[in-house]
């Protein structure tokens, strides 16, 4: 068992009960978590769906909360770049934040793991098997409760949570206020543009107070 | 959503997960991101997250809404419990609690 199974699965019950209150059918949700397998992705399309954006700026969205993945490929590919095509493509669906974490971390402690490819495969079908049964049950809970109970809120709190445990220094906040702000002045724009826009800003900002901080520490 | 537009949105959603998660490890093999992208990445998780929570919060039917706003004010109960513990399902509990406890007494919609 994997330390991080517990948390795998507690995400993976939210993602399943918050796709079902967004207003997808069971089918349709166990047909997200298995082709896309981003919960984080999968909700913010879902919200963006239906606060009305259009089909290019939720492609857009998902490849920018995606983004992270390419971090995680560049950074494993010097433990994984060597194996065989067919493994390389299994573990280019199956990598996840957690077991991406959970062997960089494993890896570090252990450099002499004689096969590491193998030992990241086994990670993440563990963790790809705990959180489609964990999405499975969240989609049973979720289609058994009352629409009146505004489940859909459940994707904006769980959004809220992530960002929350994202910020972590004075650049990191002033990113999220840029974003804030820009967020709400540009809510008139169509197809939910702003969510794009207000990224961009709040990157940018991000970058920028990072460099003043740096500039103000005595190096 | 219809079928056509749903299998649409999951195929695009697909193709961002896996090109993402393919692009190092099957196509571009071990090479090194510039400085400048990989201090850039480092602000995408607060500002996207952020920019997705936010309107979600403040605005109601006719634009943004301060006053008389349940979502709002359970959110930002939320936000200082998310804040504080770093708990993701303590933080959804709250909220849900506090936006139909809220909407009980007659505060909002």
């Amino acid at each position: 068992m994997l330390p991080v199974l517990p948390g795998v699965i507690t995400f993976g019950v939210i993602t399943g009960v918050a796709m079902i209150g967004a207003g997808l059918s069971a089918w349709g949700a166990v047909a997200m978590s298995v082709l896309v397998f981003a919960g984080t992705a999968q909700l913010a399309a879902l919200q963006l769906a239906a606060a009305g954006a259009s089909l290019p700026v939720i492609f857009f969205a998902g490849l920018i909360i995606n983004l992270r993945f390419a971090l995680y490929s560049l950074s494993i590919s010097r433990y994984v770049g060597h194996a065989p095509r067919g493994l390389r493509i299994a573990l280019s669906y199956l990598l996840s934040d957690n077991g991406y974490a959970h062997a960089v971390a494993r890896f570090g402690v252990h450099p002499d793991e004689p096969r590491k490819p193998e030992y990241l495969l086994g990670s993440e079908i563990m963790i790809w098997t705990a959180w489609q049964a964990a999405t499975l049950a969240g989609i049973a809970v979720g289609t058994g409760l009352p629409r009146a109970w505004s489940l859909e809120f459940i994707v904006t709190l769980t959004f809220l949570a992530l960002a929350a445990s994202s910020i972590r220094d004075r650049p990191g906040l002033a990113a999220a206020s840029a974003s804030a702000a820009i967020a709400i002045a540009a809510y008139a724009l169509p197809y939910r543009l702003g969510l794009l826009l207000a990224t961009g800003a709040g990157v940018a900002a991000g970058l920028v107070a990072e460099r003043w901080t740096r500039s103000r520490s005595p190096a | 959503m219809d079928t056509l537009t749903l299998a649409g949105l999951i195929l695009a959603l697909a193709a961002t997960s896996f090109g993402a998660r393919s692009s190092f490890i099957l196509f571009l093999g071990r090479r090194a991101a510039s400085p400048t992208v990989q201090r850039a990445l480092r602000f995408v998780p607060p500002a996207v997250l952020t920019a997705l929570v936010v309107p979600e919060l403040v605005l109601a039917a006719g634009g943004p809404s301060l006053v008389g706003n349940a979502r709002l004010a359970a959110g930002l109960v939320a936000a200082a419990v998310a804040w504080k513990t770093r708990n993701t399902l303590l933080t959804i509990l709250v909220g849900m609690l506090c936006l139909h406890a809220l909407r009980l007494l007659g505060y909002g919609a």
